[in-house]
């Protein structure tokens, strides 16, 4: 009796334990801020793969900074807030891309320039009508509570074409991203591509900033990627990694926040964050264990790395190198 | 270095016709009035000091530079009107080596554009870039990372990757260039080769003993106040003189013959003599001939 009851007791715990870990689902609110979540983790993780490779880790930052501005200017003007928004995220950046030509100016230098003065425009502007100090922090910090049934479909509909437009154009985007310069002379479109990525680009992140907000977006567009490339030497594979990476920390970092109340955003960033320092240690790990492995037999000195063959059995080499 | 199989003789059809070029970026002149004919079967090393224009020379028979005067053509087209099928091969040191990419992801870059309506790769281009690899070596290699490769390796995947797209033409930027003394002959053996099986060939270098003396043809470039013009063309024997080579960098280099092959013989430099580059150069060169 006393070990049945026992029994009941422990199941009665799971029972609680599981209506406890379960309770988020329930809400249809905490539903849509996992989707809006899940999907703004992987676009930007995908979206971050281009942007870190092309060494412009910053433009994410940068123009999540400008399209605030965008954004109370398109209230001001009552146009939709996603068009204007994405409309003026693609024209900073194609600004941006056009004041770097002037070679004295450097790239990280024009996202400087243009993004803020964009932002200031949003800052003028709100000082001036004050009316709207409330959606001022929801932009600076994302609040996926609020996430609209609207918000959600505008998010998978983006979603959508920019897993279409990276899949059509796959070997243009990827030759145009490793070497822009040689890629135009094997006849690539490189004009077009980069245009089509500012606006993919401004797209992404004017749907992620109600579930990041202007601040974080960066973390999520920088963070996966960088991850990513720790684990793979492939690039369709750091494509895969990051943008899962970024849907798994998304989910985590908004399911962890229901329970611990803080910042939906900021948790997700965090949670890259971590996922991003245990990548760090294990490819710590794994290089000083491959020098140790290799220090052994002396014989096979220059070919145990490379012997593996795959991405992954040559991955210590690189970390080492880096 | 010495190729086993003689150079044919210029085939007279001309393949790339600079006709008084002008040209440079953003309204800076590089190249004034340059005029250069590469014939087909042609093996053309394009020779100067740094910023005499080689490499602008090669780019604007890419059309990737803003011209001013004069025209390019390229199978009598203009590169302005329709991109030629050209074959181009950066300089290693411009390769980001740490992007995340193989062999073969590399190699296959050269068929971008050749079914630009397919997301994917075709059977019979994978088939080709492997059959590519193969006969250049590098096959066991392809589904290695950029940067695991020794140079000479990695000079011939990105050789692969201009010759995937069966071009009429092949650029190099200095194929040589910070690559060890056994790879520099790997690679002007290898381009040797691809050129006798009828590939049409220009690179720019500025090794004249090592690289230089051992192509068929050579352009001399010069700068003169930042325009860049031809100097001298001509096979080695007769474009690799004295005469020439001071007016093209300003400094006394004695020429040596070698079985017939010209050699630039450096003088020799005393201690305590401060010998640098440029200017300095150009002074113990004339003590040198005041000697």
């Amino acid at each position: 009796m006393l070990v049945m009851g026992k029994i009941e007791q422990s199941q009665g715990t799971v029972i609680l334990m599981l209506e406890v870990l379960l309770e988020p689902f329930s809400y249809p609110f905490m539903l849509r801020g996992m989707a809006a979540a899940v999907l703004a983790g992987a676009l930007c993780g995908g979206i971050g793969v281009y942007v870190v490779l092309k060494r412009m880790a910053y433009v994410g930052h940068g123009l999540a900074h400008a399209v605030l501005g965008g954004a109370v200017v398109s209230y001001v003007m009552s146009l939709n807030f996603l068009v204007g928004s994405t409309i003026w995220g693609f024209l900073c950046a194609q600004l941006i891309t056009l004041t770097t030509k002037k070679r004295k100016i450097a790239y990280d230098a024009a996202i400087g320039v243009i993004t803020t003065a964009s932002f200031a425009v949003g800052i003028v502007l709100i000082s001036r009508y004050k009316s709207f100090t409330r959606d001022f922090e929801t932009a600076l910090f994302g609040n996926i509570v609020g996430v609209t049934s609207g918000d959600l479909a505008a998010l998978a509909v983006v979603t959508g074409v920019v897993a279409l437009v990276l899949f059509v154009a796959y070997k243009h985007f990827l030759f145009t991203t490793f070497d822009g310069d040689v890629a135009q002379f094997y006849g690539v479109p490189t004009g077009w591509v980069e245009a089509m990525f500012s606006l993919v680009l401004a797209g992404t992140i004017v749907v992620s900033l109600q579930v990041l907000g202007v601040l974080l977006i960066a973390g999520a567009t920088v963070i996966p990627p960088v991850s990513a490339r720790m684990l793979t030497d492939s690039f369709p594979r750091m494509l895969m990694l990051s943008a899962g990476i970024g849907a798994v920390c998304g989910f985590l970092g908004i399911y962890l926040s229901y329970f611990v109340d803080v910042s939906s955003g900021a948790t997700i960033v965090l949670v890259e964050a971590g996922v991003f320092a245990v990548v760090m240690a294990y490819s710590n790990l794994s290089s000083r264990l491959a020098t140790v492995r290799r220090r052994e037999p002396r014989s096979a000195q220059t070919v145990s790395p490379a012997d593996a063959g795959s991405a992954r059995g040559s991955e210590p080499v690189k970390t080492e190198g880096d | 270095m010495l190729h086993p199989i003689p150079h044919a003789y210029r085939s007279g059809i001309p393949l790339v016709e600079v006709n008084g070029l002008s040209c440079g970026y953003d309204k800076q002149k590089v190249l004034d009035k340059v005029d250069l004919q590469v014939m087909q079967g042609d093996f053309v090393g394009l020779l100067g000091p740094s910023g005499s224009g080689k490499t602008t020379l090669l780019r604007s028979m890419l059309g990737a530079v803003d011209v001013y005067e004069g025209e390019v053509l390229v199978d009598g087209v203009g590169v302005s009107q329709k991109r030629p099928r050209i074959g181009y091969v950066p300089q290693l040191e411009t390769i980001d080596w740490n992007f995340p990419v193989t062999v073969r992801e590399v190699v296959m870059m050269g068929r971008t554009m050749e079914n630009r309506l397919f997301p994917w790769f075709r059977r019979e281009e994978k088939e080709l870039a492997d059959r590519m690899m193969e006969q250049l070596g590098i096959l066991h290699l392809a589904g290695r990372h950029i940067r695991e490769l020794s140079g000479g390796q990695q000079q011939r995947a990105f050789l692969t990757r201009a010759l995937v797209s069966s071009p009429s033409l092949l650029l190099l930027d200095e194929p040589t260039s910070g690559v060890d003394v056994k790879t520099r002959d790997d690679v002007m053996h290898l381009l040797h080769d691809l050129n006798h099986e009828g590939v049409t060939i220009v690179i720019t270098t500025h090794e004249i003993n090592a690289v230089a003396v051992h192509l068929p043809w050579l352009a001399v470039l010069h700068s003169d106040n930042g325009a860049g013009r031809v100097l001298a063309e001509g096979p080695p024997s007769q474009v690799i003189t004295s005469e020439i080579l001071y007016q093209t960098y300003g400094a006394d280099m004695p020429v040596i013959h070698y079985e017939g092959m010209p050699i630039v013989a450096e003088s020799p430099h005393r201690y305590g003599r401060n010998v640098g580059d440029g200017e300095d150069r150009t002074i113990s060169g004339h003590s040198h001939t005041h000697a």
